[in-house]
């Protein structure tokens, strides 16, 4: 089975279990008490901000790996992790807004994380956009490792500039020094989507990956093969 | 280290010759600002919003733009009968070429500035006259902010295709940290508060300038190698 169709499989089993998130998210778990059926959105929402911000992650990784060892690999591999990264941080940036308008009254606010999701995902455009202005392999891969590594130590300056600037967006629950405060049942529906999101992360990324070698064959990026 | 300045020292005394014989870059840039000023006079109303209020914001924008604009022509003149190649060939390291173009466009950014910044107060009618020292002292902690990150991004972008579009997208997000600073501090210091409600400000300006000048100098030999 070749990497792509792996991936497909991957893909397609997060998408069933995905299923499974709404039906456990929706049936099994209890509704929370102020925020009524609109926090259900929250095992949708939150899993995919984590995805986006593990694509930005791996790609800042993957770039300093390619910097190093100039490993083409590498290049093709941030490469898909930023075109995931940016279809889940565009669910991220569509499902916030939907769940604000009820609970905060307002679809958008200038709070420390939503600045950093929208930087997140503008950084996103910007490297996919810079990798499509460079038509030299080696020098696209070059530009985008770099790009790749300052965007990364961008966004804990964003995230420290706009916090001290002013904050809305509810409190970590789950990751916080204290144990997290909420119910079981829901703590296991979130990890749930977690796992699921992940899956569905590395799915995508196989695809788009073995996606990228197939269109290099040939061009000048075909030296790693 | 003395030897990395030296040699940039004089790269960066060559690029200001140019610029200064020229005046072009100048001129157009110190124009635009002013232009950018005008603009802003008419794009609010008066009666409704204090001219203090929205001063820093007027500052900051036009300075941001300014800058752009400076750093959109870093590298450009070195594509000119590849006179890049040239600077890559001469016994120099990549950092002094980093540090030449960081000193060259710390300057020409400064200059601009210098005329800016009249300007702002006249157009606006700021009172800056106690806080001038301060207000200067932030305006070169983020211009150099700006200048660290702008070069090096300059030196990727002259290659790509639509050069100009390039470099705003790819470094507007890059300038958000230090211009939310900027802003806040220099809204603090027209309000007369204290320099010590803004430290936070301060510090956090000069952690940027610090870790991305540091940043900029290490990768910048991957963006001209060949």
């Amino acid at each position: 089975m070749t990497l792509a169709q792996r991936g497909r499989w991957l893909t397609l089993v997060g998408l069933v279990l995905l299923a499974g998130i709404y039906v456990r998210a929706l049936a099994f778990t209890p509704t929370e008490r102020f925020q009524g059926l609109a926090q259900k959105i929250f095992y949708v929402h939150v899993p995919a901000a984590w995805s986006a911000m593990l694509a930005m992650g791996l790609v800042g990784l993957a770039s300093i790996l390619f910097l190093i060892m100039k490993d083409y690999r590498f290049d093709r591999f941030a490469a898909a992790s930023a075109e995931v990264g940016t279809a889940f941080s565009l669910v991220m940036l569509t499902t916030g807004p939907l769940w604000a308008k009820p609970i905060w009254g307002t679809w958008w606010t200038w709070d420390a994380r939503l600045t950093l999701t929208l930087f997140l995902f503008f950084l996103f455009i910007g490297y996919l956009l810079l990798r499509g202005a460079v038509s030299e392999a080696p020098l696209r891969a070059r530009y985008s490792a770099v790009l790749g590594i300052c965007g990364l130590v961008l966004l804990p300056f964003i995230h420290l500039s706009v916090y001290l600037f002013r904050t809305l967006h509810p409190m970590p629950i789950v990751l916080k020094p204290s144990a997290p405060s909420l119910p079981g049942s829901m703590l296991v529906t979130l990890l749930y989507s977690f796992g699921v999101f992940t899956l569905l992360y590395v799915g995508f990324v196989m695809q788009c990956y073995a996606l990228a070698g197939a269109s290099d064959v040939g061009g000048a990026g075909a030296s790693d093969a | 280290m003395g030897e990395v300045l030296r040699h940039a020292w004089v790269i960066a005394r060559k690029d200001l010759v140019l610029e200064f014989r020229s005046r072009t870059a100048f001129v157009s840039a110190a124009v635009f600002t002013a232009l950018v000023l005008t603009v802003f006079n008419f794009g609010r109303d008066p009666t409704a919003v204090a001219t203090v209020d929205l001063a820093p914001s007027i500052l900051w924008v036009t300075f941001t733009f300014a800058a752009m604009l400076a750093l959109n022509r870093a590298f450009q003149l070195e594509l000119e009968n590849e006179a890049l190649d040239g600077l890559l060939v001469a016994p120099i390291s990549r950092t002094s070429l980093y540090w030449a173009k960081l000193i060259a466009n710390c300057v020409f950014v400064g200059v601009v500035e210098c005329v800016g910044l009249p300007l702002f107060v006249l157009f606006f009618d700021v009172p800056v006259g106690g806080v001038l020292a301060p207000l200067i002292g932030v305006i070169a902690l983020a211009t150099v902010g700006f200048v660290a990150v702008g070069t090096l991004f300059s030196a990727m972008v002259i290659r790509t295709r639509f050069a100009e579009l390039m470099l705003p997208v790819l470094l507007l997000p890059f300038l958000i940290p230090p211009l939310i600073g900027a802003v806040q501090v220099t809204a603090r210091l027209l309000g007369g508060r204290p320099l010590s409600e803004v430290t936070g400000w301060l510090r956090l300006l000069a952690a940027y300038d610090i870790v991305f000048l540091t940043l900029a100098t290490l990768l910048f030999p991957t963006t001209v190698n060949e």
